[in-house]
């Protein structure tokens, strides 16, 4: 059994008891447990199932790296799926669920998968679900969802709530072990600015469990906190390592004590001149029948329990390992009072001093044997051992509660690699470690991480400090700074034997044992399963994760990735090196997905563009249309209303009395200069540089490749200025498209821009009583004569500031009238209280749409996606011939632009007069190659229109306005086939005669 | 995400701070093109590994373009410069020639006229 010990425990707190609940059972720990050390003090080995055969599983890690127990923790808004046990602090009340199991965790279901495991081999998916092709969809897929995934998904939004946050240092160091401590007091001293982040919630890293460093430690942290120019945090995790020296951190500032309304996850946006990653090393499982049987535990995670949390994994625990570093834990568990009975070593004579010291404390070492199989279920019982080099024929079993194992260490170069740094192989120790000739490099082409300590392959404790103090200085130096040789005790050499790379065990092992071997405990892959995939030809270590799943789980194979590759190359009688790793990818650990949104959700999701008029539209009961980063009113609904008969009734009174539309959104640019004519000739298809002063003309914007990107009136000012109206959606854009062409092509033209976009409010009075009320309001003269269509005038309307626009996009007389925008709100209330007589109504975007659609005027977005030209859309009038350029020319003399054979703009009639669906196909006889019907054209905009009380519509057509009259098939998604007749695309008022009076 | 020092204002922005605008010094092709020219101008770009010249406007900043020269494997800036030249200049060809001093300009690029 696993069980608290009497006495000890380096970072808990025994007088302060912590109650949590796993499964529904009330536990207790200490302040200062893991989820995970207070489960094992509880004798709660077994912890979760694995992913694909439902086997038990135990806690096997005591850090990042745990693969087997992940949690669902929380509930309701706060619940959480896949929450390692290993680094979840313990809190009052803490809910913890285990994950994977149907109907318990003592009791699993999905555990007869391990009865069909032959067939669930590497790639299984890929082989068996393949014919019939409709089974995947009704069968096979279903059925996999539901059994795939560990954790459940939360079902409503997160109830906590996170933030983003900036750092700017010269020195970044990440992890605060002994290592990470000395580098940042050697690069503070240099006068650097350190930041120094550790992921845990206590400084040392490992160093406190196996040497003794501890008042080194505390007095390190003293002397930190007290420089000014440093700064530490706790719980504060490396996520990843990007170009130019962007780092991003993990804060986990509630995890350990939630507190509703305070932020729980805080992403670090670090900016450092040098990173020195001082992050440790993982050790990694030996690769043996049965080891993933809850009990079966790293060797040193057993040794960070006993003297971290005072927990004794078990009482009698078998070592197997194939280096010295393991005897640590053995020398460790007799301190504590705990059974040894045997240490399998991998190699003949260990004569190391650790073993050594082992073997003179009366521990049976069994040299050069393996482990041939573990013995239990949801326990280990017992050690089965055979010789190294056999098949796994037992020789002897040894009765036990806990199995230590020890393969070795892989220092975490995560962060050394994620920007491009290359790594090396070290044979005698078999791990990769950085290169540090060929380091990620910054804007200046020089190296900007190294790493220190055991990340940096320098394993042993004095060795991995004394190294972490120099990459502390080296950065310090690489910043020009002076940094002499770090000071504090000179490592003393610890005689350890050397390891025995030990890839299979034993060496020979037999079938049975291989595909009883895990590699990736998380994904349930096994040894077999890797080498049938080198088998099936799979050569690349990138193309084995992905069919295998090896360290493709939620711990991105921290513990089976190297003795995967290894397995691989042996396989593919290669050198490790030369198969190589996979690709480090960020984040180090998965992070929220609410850290990253960070605050921007709900209102802070976006800002919110309001015009001058938005708290009028508010306070009378609008309908809202998001519109870019705007909110513009789609209808006015009134009170007994539905949104569908306010859109009409807007219409309806607008051609009928008197409509106001909020047009503030749209775009408004100033061009200016003694070349500004001669700069729009060449933005707009048609001539804009013999439009006079005084007057509006319609033009058309295409990009280079000839094709539509916006529309819109442009009025000329003064000979040297012009106003620009765009799209509401096109105003920064256009701008942009404006400056890039004037300073990267044009950049000798006489030409200045501004966008004054948001200085106008602008309020289109329309229909027949326009003119009426702009009189009422007085100022100006409004006739005909004085103010003619497509003309403009400045002045002063009801004491407003204005200038008066009459453009029309309704086909109504209208009057578009832009005041200051801090006249916009006052000049909307005067004209609807002088409105008032008149049958003054506001009208919103939806009125807009139909009233444009019932003249055939065209909107940008609709009748355009990226692909049409102006003469698809009939608007030849409006392309200049005279000009011998203009972006998009050269464009639209293509020989597939000029082709007769286009889809060109119609109107459309349906027979029934019904409104044909948005975006729906006219379909042409025959099928095409994919067994779909051909098609011949497609609805644009369509509209039930209120004045002629009949659904319009305008689509592109091939050969479209040869064809009038003819009728064409739209298939419906309804399964109704909608049958509408080629028409002119103008459907009221086709003379014009009502705007222009 | 890189940081590139805007040569109009001075600011060594944040990649956050621009835009991009794809590959530099192209010569345009209007009325008068070949179908191939123009096909060239608008679609044809080289990807290359390493050196490379590219547009950025310091959009969230002075908004004014620029161009970069970067090296596309490695990461490491050669120069920032103005936008206002039609190929790199002899100051940006001597930086990248510090770090590959066989570098020559590809074809269909000079540097820039005086």
């Amino acid at each position: 059994m696993s069980q608290r010990l009497a006495t000890g425990g380096r970072l808990i707190d025994r007088s302060q008891p912590r109650s949590f609940t796993f499964n529904g059972k009330t536990l207790q720990g200490y302040a200062g447990d893991t989820l995970a050390s207070a489960l094992l003090g509880a004798d709660q080995m077994l912890v979760g199932r694995s992913f694909k055969y439902h086997r038990p599983r135990g806690v096997v890690a005591s850090g990042a790296e745990e693969p087997n127990a992940l949690m669902n923790m929380g509930e309701g808004e706060l619940f959480e799926p896949n929450q390692r046990a290993t680094t979840t602090e313990l809190f009052e009340g803490l809910i913890a669920r285990s994950q994977n199991h149907w109907p318990s965790l003592d009791y699993d279901i999905g555990a007869l998968n391990q009865l069909a495991a032959p067939f669930f081999s590497a790639g299984f998916y890929y082989k068996t679900f393949i014919h019939p092709r409709a089974a995947w969809k009704h069968l096979f897929e279903p059925f996999i969802r539901k059994s795939a995934g560990l954790g459940q998904a939360p079902k409503g939004a997160d109830g906590d709530i996170y933030e983003h946050y900036y750092a700017h240092v010269d020195v970044l160091v990440i992890g605060g072990g002994i290592a990470g401590l000395r580098a940042a007091h050697a690069a503070a001293s240099a006068g650097a600015r350190v930041l120094v982040i550790e992921q845990s919630a206590t400084w040392g890293g490992r160093a406190p469990v196996d040497d003794d460093f501890a008042s080194e430690i505390n007095a390190l942290v003293a002397e930190l906190a007290a420089m000014d120019d440093v700064q530490m945090r706790l719980r504060l995790m490396g996520a990843g390592v990007y170009d130019h020296g962007f780092v991003t951190g993990y804060e986990r500032l509630r995890d350990h004590a939630p507190k509703p309304g305070a932020p729980r996850h805080r992403l670090w946006k670090i900016r450092a001149q040098q990173v020195v990653s001082c992050t440790g090393a993982i050790e990694r499982p030996l690769s043996f029948a049965g080891n993933d049987r809850p009990g079966v535990m790293l060797a040193s995670a057993m040794r960070d329990y006993v003297v971290n949390h005072a927990v004794a994994p078990g009482q009698r625990t078998v070592l197997v390992t194939n280096n010295d570093d393991g005897y640590r834990t053995v020398l460790c568990l007799l301190d504590h009072g705990l059974e040894v009975p045997l240490v399998i070593d991998a190699r003949r004579n260990p004569e190391g001093t650790l073993a050594a010291k082992a073997r003179a404390r009366g521990v049976t070492i069994r040299d050069g044997y393996a482990a041939a199989g573990v013995r239990g279920t949801k326990r280990v019982t017992g050690i089965e051992i055979c010789p190294i080099e056999g098949s796994g024929g037992a020789v002897d079993t040894v009765e036990c509660d806990a199995v230590a194992m020890s393969g070795g260490w892989s220092p975490v170069v995560h962060f050394y690699s994620h920007c491009g740094g290359k790594l090396l192989w070290d044979e005698a120790g078999a791990f990769f470690y950085p290169d540090a000739a060929k380091p990620p490099l910054n804007q200046s082409g020089a190296g900007f991480v190294r790493c220190g300590g055991a990340a940096n392959g320098a394993l042993q404790g004095a060795e991995a400090a004394q190294c972490g103090g120099q990459a502390g200085a080296e950065a310090a130096r690489a910043l020009g700074l002076t940094a002499p040789v770090p000071s504090g005790p000179a490592p003393e050499p610890q005689a350890e034997a050397p390891l025995m790379p030990v890839w299979v065990m034993p060496l020979n092992a037999d079938y049975h044992r291989r595909s009883h071997t895990w590699l990736d405990f998380q994904n349930d892959v096994k040894l077999s399963d890797v080498q049938l995939a080198a088998r099936e030809g799979y050569e690349s270590v990138e193309h084995t994760k992905r069919y295998t799943t090896l360290g493709m789980a939620t711990d991105q194979g921290k513990l089976s990735n190297i003795n995967g590759l290894a397995v691989l190359s042996d396989a593919l009688d290669a050198s490790i090196p030369q198969v190589g790793t996979t690709t480090f990818r960020p984040p180090y650990t998965p992070i929220s997905l609410g850290s990253i949104a960070g605050e921007a959700r709900g209102d802070t999701f976006q800002p919110l563009r309001r015009t001058p008029m938005h708290d009028w539209h508010e306070a009378n009961g609008v309908h809202w249309e998001p519109v870019g980063h705007w909110r513009r009113p789609y209808a006015y609904p009134r009170s007994g209303e539905t949104v569908e008969q306010a859109v009409h009734r807007e219409v309806k009174n607008t051609r009928e009395a008197l409509g106001l539309l909020d047009a503030s959104t749209l775009g408004k640019i100033l061009v200016t200069g003694p070349d500004a004519g001669k700069f729009l000739d060449m933005l707009y298809t048609n001539m804009m540089s013999s439009l006079k002063p005084g007057r509006c003309r319609y033009g058309l914007m295409c990009n280079e490749n000839g094709f539509l990107m916006d529309d819109g009136v442009v009025a000329r000012l003064d000979e040297n200025s012009f106003l620009v109206h765009t799209t509401s959606g096109g105003a920064e854009h256009i701008h942009a498209h404006m400056e890039d062409w004037l300073q990267c092509e044009w950049w000798d033209w006489q030409v200045h821009t501004v966008n004054l976009t948001e200085e106008y409010a602008q309020i289109a009075v329309v229909g027949p009583h326009a003119r009426k009320l702009l009189e009422k309001l007085g100022g100006m003269d409004f006739s005909a004569e004085n103010l003619p269509f497509m003309g403009w005038a400045e002045g002063q309307i009801g004491g407003f500031d204005t200038r008066v626009f009459r453009i029309s996009f309704s086909g109504e007389l209208s009057f578009e009238v832009a005041v200051p925008a801090a006249q916009g709100a006052a000049f909307w209330d005067r004209l609807v209280k002088e409105g008032a007589d008149l049958g003054l109504m506001p009208y919103g975007t939806e009125a807009l749409h139909i009233l444009r659609a019932e003249k055939g005027f065209i909107m940008i977005g609709d009748e355009t996606d990226g692909t049409v030209i102006p003469q698809d859309l009939g608007l030849h009038w409006a392309i200049s011939k005279k000009k011998t350029d203009y972006l998009g020319k050269r464009a639209q003399e293509r020989p597939h632009m000029t082709d007769p054979a286009r889809w060109k703009l119609v109107g459309l009639e349906t027979i029934s007069g019904a409104v044909l669906p948005d975006g729906a196909y006219a379909t042409a006889p025959g099928y095409n190659a994919n067994d779909q019907r051909n098609t011949q054209g497609r609805v644009t905009s369509t509209y039930y229109s209120p004045t002629l009380e009949r659904g319009i519509a305008m689509g592109l057509v091939l050969n479209g306005p040869d064809r009038m009259g003819e009728v064409l098939n739209f298939p419906g998604t309804n399964g109704q086939i909608y049958r509408a007749r080629i028409v002119d695309p103008v459907f009221y008022d086709k003379e014009g005669a009502k705007q222009n009076v | 995400m890189l940081i590139l020092t805007c040569p109009n204002c001075g600011i060594a922005c944040d990649e956050t701070e621009l835009t991009p605008g794809g590959v530099a010094h192209l010569e345009r092709s209007g009325p008068g093109a070949s179908d191939a020219e123009f096909e060239d101008y608008l679609f044809m770009r080289s990807n290359p590994k390493g050196v490379h010249f590219e547009r950025w406007r310091h959009s969230s900043g002075c908004g004014k373009w620029f161009h970069a020269a970067r090296d596309t494997a490695t990461m490491q800036v050669f120069a920032t410069y103005s936008a206002q030249v039609t190929g790199p200049t002899a100051e940006v060809l001597t930086a990248i020639r510090a770090k590959y001093p066989d570098y020559t300009l590809p074809e269909g690029l000079k540097e820039a006229r005086p």
